[in-house]
């Protein structure tokens, strides 16, 4: 059983009412879609490609506003200095090239109206959470993919955000690198206690990362089933090979079926 | 380091160069072809010698007039791509004209100029119309390359705009600019040259293409070919140094600096 009623007593982090959006070019991509977001919870939207999950992202990283609809962001507690509410983790890297470990890891900071005093200790914290300090020096040239996306979930949890926003982070990695970050990443969700928004394609990711999971519609995207993955925490491989996982991914695949009717290449 | 492949690379040419030099020095003696037909190689480095008073002189001054050139372009060729970045009304305004002060022949223009600007200013200012296309043109691309994903983040954490400019675009558009000033370098000597030519006047302040025109009004051979070669060794040097510091400044972290190794 899902133990929801402690971060249900905590309120919602995220929530979205009636929001579409529609593009300059007249594309319908999302909506209207009505979505809450618990605090603490780990959800992720599954869908086609353009069934707007990415965009439903950048609405609640507030990098776009909607077309109509409202969308709410709490901010909770009291701020730290060089905290930041919101941490997103782009499919690419995403890093400067130019900079160190350090350095791209240190960006939020160094963009802040108000500097941290102790952002160096902070940044040491982040690097030490993925298993990068020993690379803090490295370019980003010298890393392999998977620890590129290290330093950029680094980046995204050294302001100590309420919320992590993932935009198909692993979808460019290889089986092995990949099914590691979903371990480290579900730890650091269990000790950090953040609120996570996980998009991907991955049927299989998806259950096995979340405590809920959304199957979206194809374009314009709405909520086209939803699931409570009621599987017991701390999550491990042993996990990735039971019969529960596999029924739950079955369930999951059933209903994203008809998103993909009609399309040419499903 | 050096394999025997690389070695390859470098004696190759030089070995080139060394035959070409000695062909030429031996098609002069075989025929007995008069220096005012066609100087040895080794009369030209005489030449070169014993006229290095005037010849470093004139150089001295086309190298100014190169750098001053550069420096202009480089700096005009930046800050009109800064502002084209800022205001797509002034880029759409403006980028036109760019074009065209690209397209018309420098030499066509060079004489206009000497009419309204002063000698010493006109050829400056052909030096930059040469080279500083190439800047305007590179940064531009460059500072409109930048990582969409990347502009997000820095929008996200409320960059301002100056500081999306300084840590984002202009570090993004670094490899571009570099590019661009490489060919300035060369354009820029170049631009100096027809100028010097198109102006044409005597005097203490003259370059080394007018100690061309001039040597060449004198049937003066062999100083010709000993100007010419110190224009075409400052033209390396220019690309060499360029090319240096554009290494340098991005070796730790562009694709452009990597060895083959890494």
């Amino acid at each position: 059983m899902l133990s929801g009623t402690d971060t249900e007593a905590a309120g919602y982090a995220v929530r979205l009412r009636a929001v579409t959006k529609v593009y300059d070019t007249g594309v319908a991509a999302l909506g209207p879609l009505d979505l809450e977001v618990r605090r603490g919870e780990f959800l992720s939207l599954v869908g086609p490609s353009g069934c707007g999950k990415s965009t439903a992202l950048r609405l609640v990283a507030g990098l776009a506003a909607p077309s109509a609809g409202t969308v709410d962001v709490s901010h909770h507690g009291a701020q730290r200095r060089g905290s930041h509410p919101i941490g997103f983790v782009f499919q690419e890297p995403t890093l400067m090239p130019w900079a160190t470990v350090r350095d791209n890891v240190r960006l939020p900071f160094k963009l802040a109206h108000a500097p941290a005093a102790d952002a160096d200790a902070r940044i040491d914290d982040a690097l030490e959470q993925v298993g990068l300090a020993d690379f803090a020096s490295a370019y980003p040239r010298e890393l392999s993919g998977g620890m590129k996306m290290r330093v950029s979930l680094a980046r995204a949890l050294v302001t100590d955000p309420d919320i992590l926003l993932m935009d198909e982070p692993f979808a460019a990695l290889d089986e092995i690198t990949r099914f590691r970050l979903n371990n480290d990443l579900l730890s650091l969700w269990r000790n950090l206690h953040k609120t996570v928004i996980f998009v991907t394609h991955s049927v299989f990711e998806s259950v096995y990362l979340s405590q809920r999971v959304i199957v979206m519609t194809a374009r314009p995207g709405r909520i086209g089933a939803e699931f409570r993955i009621s599987a017991a925490e701390p999550r491990g491989e042993e996990f990735r090979t039971s019969g529960e996982y596999a029924g739950f991914c079955r369930e999951v695949s059933h209903a994203l079926a008809p998103s993909y009717a009609g399309q040419a290449d499903a | 380091m050096t394999s025997p492949r690389d070695l390859v690379r470098i004696l190759l040419p030089v070995a080139v160069f060394a035959a070409g030099l000695a062909l030429w020095e031996l098609i002069v003696r075989v025929n007995d072809i008069q220096p005012y037909v066609l100087p040895s190689p080794l009369l030209v480095l005489k030449t070169l010698v014993a006229d290095w008073p005037v010849l470093s002189q004139s150089l001295g001054v086309t190298l100014l007039t190169t750098l001053e050139g550069f420096a202009a372009a480089a700096i005009g060729g930046v800050a009109l791509a800064l502002l084209f970045n800022q205001s797509k009304w002034l880029e759409y305004s403006l980028f036109p004209y760019a074009v065209i002060l690209q397209v018309t022949p420098v030499i066509a223009i060079a004489p206009l100029l000497l009419i309204y600007l002063q000698q010493q200013t006109a050829v400056i200012v052909c030096a930059w119309i040469v080279a500083f296309f190439p800047v305007l043109s590179n940064t531009t691309l460059g500072l409109n390359s930048v990582d969409r994903n990347l502009a997000g983040l820095f929008q996200l954490y409320g960059a301002s705009k100056l500081q999306t400019l300084l840590f984002l675009k202009l570090p993004g558009a670094l490899p571009y600019m570099l590019g661009g000033l490489r060919i300035a370098g060369g354009l820029s000597l170049i631009g100096a040259v027809v100028a010097e030519i198109a102006a044409g006047s005597a005097g203490a302040g003259s370059g080394l293409a007018f100690r061309i025109a001039e040597s060449g009004y004198r049937l003066n051979i062999p100083r010709m070919f000993a100007a010419l070669l110190l224009l075409s060794l400052a033209g390396i040097v220019i690309y060499g140094l360029l090319a240096l510091i554009s290494h340098l400044l991005l070796r730790r972290w562009h694709e452009s600096a990597l060895g083959k190794e890494s």
